[in-house]
């Protein structure tokens, strides 16, 4: 994340120089809320697209990710981005691929999408382009919820947190959407952490070197939504992936596991208490516990199993 | 050139990839392709033509097929698709976007009942839901008018002063199954028609811009205003693409709207799709018996040609209109925008409205003569009449 410098700060010249404004994915001056995790994600993004040298094209459905771009004529994003409908990026996206390939044109089709155009509205439309392996690159922050629309609960949201659609805590399970899509055994899935940010863009290279449909999912918190600490974000999601809540680890054409990060122990306590989200009323604890080492149990089994190959 | 026998859906099929095949030195076609009955052929045509540059794409649902199409034609090839009815409105949204972000898309309908209950035969009311939409509507009698106007209609939809989507309607079976000599043109004549898409806004990666974001009211107001502004240059431009598509094919294809015997009518019939052809002959034939009757095929539905219909029908005292449609609560649709058409101008007709072979029914020769009965009898219009509606046969229990 770059920090602002003043041209008076004693340190200014010896940093390394952030990224400039035209070679950022995201630019500077937009209107994001404070802690917002999709906005860090982004400019992680951008910044290995800019070491890589490629140009890119985005398709975004209706999220927060649009509202990202800001009213007409300006736009906070500095590569042509289209809106999509709300369960359709992927179906846009393989129309301009197609013809990227066509042309014989270099730069990478990304989807952009939250949760709710992933798990919910638009999972047809990611499933069958999926299922033809279209040549991009499907990035989905999951800030499990509707933020967009004041915080209604998708099928991301995880059990026990309130939203405006269950003000006593969400019943049901989240999605499990990682494998969902390493069931339509695309070439590579991966998770993503802001906290984890050299993880992060060595996923991102290993998406834009492999053919094919690329699929990343990034735990993007929303401090709105999650009723938590703006200046806590990047802590938040540290938590979830040490206590195996949100297990940082990548799937190969369905078939090979890598667990990236073992948990250290931290408890998921920890994550919860620090949003009021979720009430002690509304969260089992004990019973996320068990939820939370049963699938870290599975993947780290998987990942012994299918080991990738290095 | 080439004289086959072939249905509606082939020469439809034949139409879209030649138009797709004739891109092959700008940015290629994009075609996302859904089954539905009666249109299936023309996707099957499509996705075994052996295009130079183009890419066919099966998806899961027909959203999909137009959101490929408008993913296509925003990176700038020309794009097109093929639905029909339940099809027509799962693609609804996709279908409005294409119309907003101003693209040249071809889409061919073949008109089929909207269900429930379960009905596969002729019925404009999918296409007409249609209406609203910033799409330009073309409705066609015959399987050479399917195959010509859907040329005409990439001209037209890609004209710089148009820019707008155009679908291209056909009749259920009627036309979509029945085989027809129809006249294929060789592919240099079709790329002769239809020089390669330079679409402005297409999507390039040096120019970061950001389509369909936010915009204030005014903006808003603005871009329909110019869709406005689009769709008064519809008819002009089509004229110039008729004018274009003689020259290249040599052979004529219908204009916006098609008057028979209107000259002095005192009752006229206005109709489109198959329903013209059968009422053409209608007229003919009480021509010949002395009565003064006309015929209006409304070819061009959306922009609705109100200048070119107030001057066919100056003369006429009764207005008919046959519509393949019901609009619930409100009658066919036809009518709706002929009344509109007429109030406020100097015509004085009676304009009656004629619901005839909803949900596919035959309108035979017959059924016409009596609306033609009926009309001429008429003082005054009534709310509109369902004509050759039988009450379904009783439970053979």
């Amino acid at each position: 994340m770059s920090t602002a410098t003043t041209s008076d700060t004693p340190q200014a010249a010896e940093q390394p120089a952030a990224p400039g404004a035209e070679e950022c994915l995201l630019r500077p001056g937009n209107t994001n809320c404070g802690g917002c995790g999709m906005s860090v994600g982004l400019t992680l993004f951008g910044r290995v697209l800019a070491e890589e040298e490629l140009a890119c094209q985005m398709a975004i459905p209706a999220c927060c990710g649009i509202v990202t771009a800001g009213g007409f004529p300006t736009t906070s994003y500095n590569v042509p981005v289209v809106a999509t409908t709300f369960g359709s990026a992927p179906a846009y996206a393989t129309g301009m691929a197609r013809v990227r390939s066509l042309n014989e044109e270099g730069h990478q089709v990304v989807c952009w999408a939250g949760d709710g155009g992933t798990y919910d509205i638009g999972i047809a439309t990611l499933s069958a382009a999926a299922e033809r392996n279209e040549e991009l690159i499907y990035v989905c922050y999951d800030n499990e919820i509707y933020g967009n629309t004041g915080g209604q609960r998708s099928s991301a949201t995880p059990a026990g947190a309130r939203t405006t659609t269950t003000p006593s805590g969400k019943a049901e399970s989240k999605k499990n959407i990682m494998e969902i899509m390493a069931a339509h055994a695309i070439p590579y899935a991966a998770t993503l952490s802001i906290a984890h940010p050299e993880d992060f863009a060595r996923k991102v290279r290993t998406a834009l070197g492999t053919r094919g449909t690329k699929f990343l999912l990034l735990h993007s918190p929303c401090p709105t939504g999650w009723k938590s600490e703006p200046g806590e974000s990047v802590d938040l999601v540290r938590v979830a992936v040490a206590s195996g809540l949100f297990p940082l680890y990548e799937v190969w054409e369905g078939a090979t596991y890598r667990l990236n990060l073992e948990p250290d122990g931290t408890d998921p306590a920890e994550y919860y208490r620090r949003q009021r989200r979720f009430g002690a009323d509304d969260l089992d604890l004990e019973e996320a516990r068990v939820a939370c080492e049963r699938r870290i149990d599975r993947i780290r089994t998987l990942a012994r199993q299918f080991p990738a190959a290095d | 050139m080439a004289v086959e026998l072939v249905t509606g859906n082939h020469a439809a099929g034949y139409a879209l990839s030649a138009a797709g095949e004739a891109n092959r030195n700008a940015r290629g076609a994009v075609c996302g392709i859904y089954p539905i009955t009666p249109q299936t052929e023309i996707v099957e045509y499509v996705a075994s033509f052996p295009f130079t540059k183009g890419e066919v794409v099966p998806v899961e649902s027909e959203h999909s097929a137009m959101g490929v199409s408008i993913g296509g034609s925003l990176a700038g090839a020309r794009s097109f698709t093929a639905s029909s009815s339940n099809g027509l409105a799962y693609m609804v949204e996709n279908i409005m976007v294409a119309g907003f972000y101003r693209l040249p898309i071809v889409m061919v309908a073949v008109n089929r009942t909207l269900g429930p209950p379960w009905n596969i035969w002729a019925d404009q009311g999918d296409t007409l839901m249609l209406r609203d939409f910033p799409w330009i509507q073309l409705y066609c009698q015959d399987n050479q008018e399917v195959l010509d106007t859907t040329l005409l209609a990439f001209r037209l939809a890609e004209d710089r002063r148009i820019l707008l989507p155009v679908v291209v309607c056909m009749d259920a079976f009627i036309v979509s199954h029945t085989q027809m000599e129809t006249e294929l043109p060789p592919q240099d004549r079709v790329d002769r028609y239809l020089p390669p898409l330079d679409l402005p806004h297409r999507l390039r990666s040096e120019h970061p811009v950001t389509l369909g974001g936010l915009v204030w009211p005014n903006e808003a107001m603005f871009h329909r205003a110019e869709i406005d502004e689009a769709m008064d240059r519809v008819p002009e431009v089509f004229a110039e693409c008729q004018s274009a598509f003689s020259k290249v094919f040599g052979r004529t294809v219908d204009s916006a709207i098609e008057t028979y015997e209107t000259g002095d009518a005192e009752s006229v019939l206005i109709a489109s799709g198959t329903i013209a052809i059968t009422a053409r002959e209608v007229v003919r034939r009480r021509r010949e018996a002395g009565e003064k009757v006309g015929l209006v095929k409304i070819k061009l539905f959306r922009p609705f040609p109100e200048a070119q219909l107030r001057a066919a029908c100056r003369s006429a005292a009764r207005l008919g209109v046959l519509d393949r449609n019901y609009a619930a609560g409100a009658g066919g649709i036809f009518w709706q925008d002929t009344r509109a058409t007429f109030q406020g101008s100097a015509t004085t007709a009676l304009i009656q409205g004629y619901l005839t072979g909803v949900g596919g029914g035959d309108v035979t020769p017959a059924l016409i003569d009596a609306v033609l009965d009926d009309l001429m009898a008429r003082s005054e219009a009534s709310r509109p009449q369902w004509m050759g509606l039988e009450p379904p046969k009783e439970d053979i229990a």
